[in-house]
């Protein structure tokens, strides 16, 4: 018992000790210099970058969860596969794809970027969605309408709350993966921190490419953190149990 | 009251998933719905509060046709029992108990102390269970909190679906009695649907039994073991029915009923609120010829013989 | 969309070598991640504490985004001078194939439900019997469905590869970008499109011939 918690352990710190190497290595190297020379530069890729996965997201979460809704609706369950199907499909599209094929049809900027950006992550939210309410015991429901809920009471004190865990997690996998997209960006001219990145392969820059790399990483992991946190605080105790052999599937 | 009065449920036009089914409940009385899985008892139930549409018929809840009140309201005011439980995980057991009572837009105060009051009268410390949520409970503790919701806004209807059926047969028996003594003080007027013979003959005060649909019999417990009106109806409790029915009577009918003979020899001392299926057991086991019947204050009052339990439940058997 | 077509039919022979390279970038990740993967998360069903920690460790690599992780690992790998080209790529595709293949094989083997196990013993398998008769067959669609995930992932991620210099289909949408060629573009995005689809639906029934009749498993 005491070996196996020691493994534990030790794998842990040398995890830490990897990342903890590799920051001191770059910082000798002098890797994250442009952070601290061009300073207004990296501020305002990085206000971009944080744009772009903010905009797209909040637009693919407020058109995805209502498209759950309805499409879990008793008089709309005909779509429900085809719109599943299409989402299932839709993912397995790689991000680079959807950008390039936005940018040659809607040109170059940012207003393309996000709109690659939403596409990409309604599919994990809307699926999610979908997937969570089917998960919901029909006896809840049942009990619900039985007691006298109403059809909207049903859905916003039973159906959601009940699956709020999975519609958390994929808002919170659209988020981190949008974070990534977003440093794609940069090739239709959306702009962020791909920029740094994309510089430092053509120059074969260090620097610039560490000073992109890392705070693109540290973002992905910042809202990662930050949503596991709101899912701790939004989803009821009452269903971490459930919620905690659910994430295993 | 509850009536039935001609009630018919007929799926895409061809099968009668219930078939023409007319009876009165009394106030007060719990009527147990019982038959083989399919009969139609629980869609019978389910039309009750509406939550299946009636095709032909009416239901008449104290005079008043279900089918003239508001759905949401007609539900609010009937207490909905369900085998899982139906307890919503995301809330505590509080929230869950008073959960109708907020539909219907008490003040908090009033919930409250609903919810202590129930949880007193189901036998659990309020404090204990308040901020708790259903997956810490066990099985029998959250069917009784299922029941406590269901009585929550006090409604004078309450219908059950198989509220036992998923304990084990220790827990369930217990429930069984527990929930007997709460009906002799809340007096509900309740639909209770069973698959098991046994359960409606502890439970209820009528038993309707079912088959494709159709009532087959509706009478007190006593009366279908004594004199099932058909074929499926005798099958159906089982040819073991006389032995059944002897656990509905105790020592102290037999005595009112039979003189018992003078104690001759000393023997084993029963009470009066043995059950008579208790009483053949003990004759079996144990092997007495006769039984010491003795009172509240443990005087011997005669004997009983495994003769008289026979010719006690013939006479009975032929004035039901 | 007519452009792209004509590209693709004058390009042919270039199209599906980028093609082929881009199957064995992520086929031979995926040999390598499953070789590493599958023990691993058979190892992890015998040390929670450990399983635990490594979990995390693959849930924290999995939120590197793609291009950042070839960023950080550019500088890295310079230092024995293969900062640029297959290499990297390959690393970054195991790395990320790593967390479906070792969740699914270590929730797989986990989820054998115990009185399986203790069936099999009673009726008298060996260890070797039982593995190979019962847990095996109960757990391998699951681990397939991580392998599946896996190599659709690693499909899109190597297109981004194709900016480092690893070759592959991403390298007619890299070209198309800088050559302001948009039917380049197209092809290597609808390529790349394609090819993830196709994997996933080959794969998808593979697994599903893999799992045994009379389960029915939607991992």
């Amino acid at each position: 018992m005491t070996n196996k918690r020691k493994a534990s352990t030790f794998i842990r710190y040398f995890f830490y000790g990897i990342v903890l190497v590799f920051f001191l290595w770059a910082f000798i190297q002098g890797y994250f210099s442009l952070i601290f020379e061009q300073t207004d530069e990296f501020l305002r890729l990085l206000r971009q970058h944080v744009l772009l996965v903010l905009v797209s997201s909040l637009l693919a979460v407020g058109i995805a969860i209502p498209a759950g809704i309805l499409v879990t609706r008793p008089a709309f369950r005909k779509l429900e596969w085809p719109v599943l199907n299409l989402a299932n499909l839709g993912q397995t599209i790689p991000s680079i794809a959807i950008l390039a094929l936005v940018m040659t049809y809607l040109g170059i900027g940012f207003y393309s970027a996000v709109f690659a950006l939403f596409v990409f992550s309604i599919l994990p939210v809307l699926r999610n969605t979908v997937a969570g309410l089917n998960s919901v015991d029909p006896a809840l429901k049942d009990a619900a309408k039985g007691m006298g809920f109403t059809p909207s009471q049903i859905l916003f004190k039973v159906e959601m709350p009940n699956a709020a865990y999975p519609i958390m997690a994929g808002i919170r996998t659209a988020m981190v993966m949008n974070v990534g997209s977003a440093a794609l960006a940069y090739l239709v001219g959306g702009g962020g921190l791909g920029d740094f990145i994309f510089t430092g392969i053509v120059m074969q820059s260090q620097e610039y490419l560490i000073s992109g790399a890392v705070p693109v990483t540290l973002l992905a992991i910042c809202i990662d953190f930050f949503l596991r946190f709101i899912e701790k605080i939004t989803v009821s105790k009452g269903l971490r149990r459930s919620a905690e052999t659910a994430e295993a599937s | 009251m509850i009536e039935f009065k001609n009630v018919t449920k007929t799926y895409d036009g061809k099968v009668n998933a219930v078939d023409d089914v007319s009876f009165t409940v009394p106030q007060g009385n719990i009527a147990v719905f019982l038959g083989p899985s399919g009969c139609g008892k629980t869609t019978l139930l389910r039309m009750v509060n509406r939550l299946v549409p009636i095709t032909k018929g009416e239901i008449f809840i104290d005079g008043e046709n279900t089918n003239s009140l508001n759905e949401i309201q007609l539900r609010r005011n009937i207490g909905y029992v369900i085998q899982s439980n139906g307890l919503f995980p995301n809330m505590t057991i509080e929230d869950n108990v008073t959960v109708v009572p907020k539909l219907l837009g008490w003040d908090k105060e009033k919930m409250r102390s609903r919810f202590f009051e129930l949880m007193d009268l189901i036998g659990l410390k309020p404090d204990d269970f308040r901020k708790r949520y259903p997956h810490e409970l066990s099985g029998g503790q959250q069917q009784r909190i299922g029941i406590a919701r269901a009585m929550a806004a006090d409604p004078p209807v309450m219908l059950m679906d198989e509220p036992f059926g998923a304990l084990d047969p220790i827990i369930r028996s217990h429930l069984q009695k527990e929930f007997l003594q709460i009906q002799k003080e809340v007096q509900k007027t309740i639909l209770f649907v069973s698959h098991d013979i046994d359960e409606a003959i502890t439970m209820g005060d009528q038993v309707a039994i079912f088959k494709d649909g159709r009532l087959m019999q509706y009478d007190a417990p006593d009366d279908i073991l004594a004199n099932p009106a058909n074929e499926f109806v005798s099958t159906f409790v089982g040819a073991d029915r006389a032995i059944k029915s002897l656990g509905l009577h105790t020592v102290a009918d037999l005595v009112n009923q039979l003189k018992v003979t003078p104690v001759a020899a000393d023997s084993k001392q029963i009470s009066l609120k043995t059950d008579l299926r208790q009483i053949l057991s003990i004759f079996f086991n144990e092997g007495y010829e006769e039984l010491v019947v003795v009172d509240e204050e443990k005087k011997p009052m005669g004997s009983i013989t495994i003769q008289d339990v026979q010719k006690y439940l013939h006479q009975t058997n032929q004035s039901a | 969309m007519n452009g792209a077509f004509q590209y693709f039919m004058n390009n042919q022979d270039e199209v599906l070598a980028l093609t082929l390279q881009h199957i064995q970038l992520v086929g031979l990740a995926t040999v390598i991640a499953i070789l590493i993967g599958v023990p691993i998360g058979i190892y992890l069903t015998t040390n929670d504490a450990v399983a635990d920690v490594v979990l995390q460790i693959a849930a924290i690599i999995m939120t590197i985004p793609s291009i950042a992780l070839f960023g950080l690992m550019i500088p890295v790998l310079s230092v024995i001078n293969q900062g640029i080209g297959f290499l990297p790529a390959l690393i970054a595709l195991i790395l990320y194939s790593q967390l479906p293949i070792i969740r699914n094989t270590y929730v797989a083997v986990q989820n054998v439900d115990p009185n399986m196990r203790d069936a099999a013993k009673g009726i008298g398998m060996s260890s070797w019997e039982r593995i190979r008769m019962v847990e095996i067959p109960i757990a391998l669609p699951v681990i397939m469905a991580g392998v599946r995930n896996a190599v659709v992932l690693s499909i899109g991620i190597g297109a981004i590869a194709a900016f480092i210099g690893a070759g592959g289909l991403g390298v007619l949408i890299d070209q198309g970008i800088s050559r302001y060629n948009r039917d380049m573009i197209v092809v290597g995005a609808v390529g790349v499109s394609l090819l993830a689809i196709i994997a996933d639906t080959v794969l998808g029934i593979l697994q599903r011939v893999l799992t045994p009749k009379g389960m029915n498993i939607n991992a």
